[in-house]
């Protein structure tokens, strides 16, 4: 028996039973835009960057699983034009200010930004208060620049067990904390080999004095954008 | 980039709340400036020291909106621009300037003017009224005025810049591929 497919803008992508739409693309290495999802990660459906007409039906790719026969749209103007207006309301609600961030360069959301060509946040800037957590010794948590895509909180609760962050409150009030009865990073069991100390997609988890030590120009996306990156599998930040 | 194929386009530029780095940038461009005259000239600019916009083609927008100065000044562009660009970081989402925001304009000044360290005792809040008053946040440029295209980066580099003019002058919307988009 042939093994089962489905296509995807078109071509066609092999798939075993129980894969989502994401992890079929992925290992056929096909770019479908993401934040939220990470192989090693229980998918969390949130971010809708990876949003795809699923036979004519929008759904997150990363939580759909794989049919034979489905059709599924991705790179088309209308999916794009709507995940880069997902892009600027992340942009807006946080501070974003790339040029003095030390993620500048390696950040999945500034890479996915310039993948999907977005020139302009166009909303009006939220412009938060949102102090830093420089408590631990060897990390620094920069809240400014969190977009809620939980990462940290999976894998310190699913693969590290220690349940360090959590996401407090409810919709435009969700924030990310730490779980210390003083909300600090140093009162916790957080260490460097924390799957959580690696998974951040933008510049909230940093490890400190290593910041700009890479030039711009040999930075991870300034070499290639994020789309022609080989996909990353279970196991890898 | 073509020749002019009729009278030249009327570019005028600003710099706002911004570092002039944009402008360096745009003079970063080196010998294809010979290029550019050939198709514009240049209206209100620190390159002319024209102190007024008149009516234009182009408006070239570095910096943020910081201060009463900085309103008045980008709608006298908007008012005689027909094509409003917003370019570099500053412009773009506040940059740099934009980090008092989350802090009290009072706090600023008094740790600024009176309380910081190496302050002599005695000084105290400039209040010329020649000074241009500030505003409570500073402000990309699109939340003040309908823009046009954008130009991102800190700044945008030579490239960037020229390849967005020409796309620009020739009547089509910015496309900056990988390299050239960038937002630091």
């Amino acid at each position: 028996m042939s093994e089962a497919t489905f296509t995807l803008d078109g071509k066609t992508i092999p798939f075993r039973e129980g894969q989502t739409i994401m992890q079929a693309a992925m290992a056929a290495a096909a770019y479908i835009p993401r934040l939220c999802y990470h192989p090693g990660l229980k998918p969390h459906g949130s971010c809708k960057l990876c949003t795809v007409k699923v036979n004519g039906r929008h759904t997150a790719s990363c939580t759909y699983q794989a049919q034979p026969g489905l059709a599924v749209e991705s790179d088309t103007e209308e999916l794009n034009g709507e995940r880069r207006s997902l892009l600027q309301m992340l942009f807006v609600e946080g501070n974003h200010f790339c040029p003095s961030c030390e993620a500048s360069g390696n950040c999945q959301l500034q890479a996915t930004a310039y993948e999907l060509k977005m020139m302009t946040p166009h909303y009006d800037h939220f412009f938060p208060d949102r102090p830093v957590d420089a408590s631990h010794p060897e990390y620094l948590l920069d809240f400014n620049r969190c977009i809620l895509c939980s990462l940290c909180v999976r894998a310190s609760r699913d693969v590290d067990g220690k349940n360090v962050f959590a996401l407090a409150e409810r919709g435009i009030k969700t924030r990310l904390i730490v779980n210390a009865e003083s909300g600090l990073l140093a009162d916790t069991n957080f260490s460097a080999d924390d799957m959580a100390a690696h998974v951040c997609p933008v510049g909230v988890i940093l490890r400190k004095r290593t910041g700009f030590s890479v030039p711009i120009g040999q930075r991870t996306y300034d070499i290639n954008p994020i789309s022609a990156l080989p996909q990353p599998k279970a196991g890898e930040s | 980039m073509a020749t002019a194929p009729g009278p030249k386009l009327k570019v005028a530029t600003v710099s706002l709340a911004g570092c002039f780095g944009c402008h360096m940038s745009l003079l970063d461009i080196d010998e294809r400036l010979f290029d550019l005259v050939e198709l514009v000239e240049f209206d209100r600019s620190p390159l002319t020291d024209i102190k007024h916009c008149g009516p234009c083609d182009i408006g070239y927008i570095e910096g943020g909106v910081c201060n009463a100065e900085n309103v008045q000044v980008l709608r006298e562009f908007r008012a005689n621009c027909r094509t409003l660009i917003s370019v570099g970081a500053c412009a773009i989402n506040g940059g740099l300037p934009a980090q008092r925001n989350h802090l009290p304009l009072s706090a600023v000044l008094d740790e600024i003017y009176q309380s910081g360290p190496c302050i002599a005792t005695g000084c105290t809040i400039p209040n010329d009224p020649e000074l241009p008053l500030l505003l409570n946040k500073v402000h990309p440029i699109h939340e003040v005025v309908k823009v046009d295209y954008f130009i991102p980066g800190c700044p945008p580099s030579a490239d960037a810049i020229w390849k967005a003019l020409n796309d620009i002058i020739a009547g089509r919307e910015p496309n900056l591929g990988h390299g050239l988009i960038h937002y630091d």
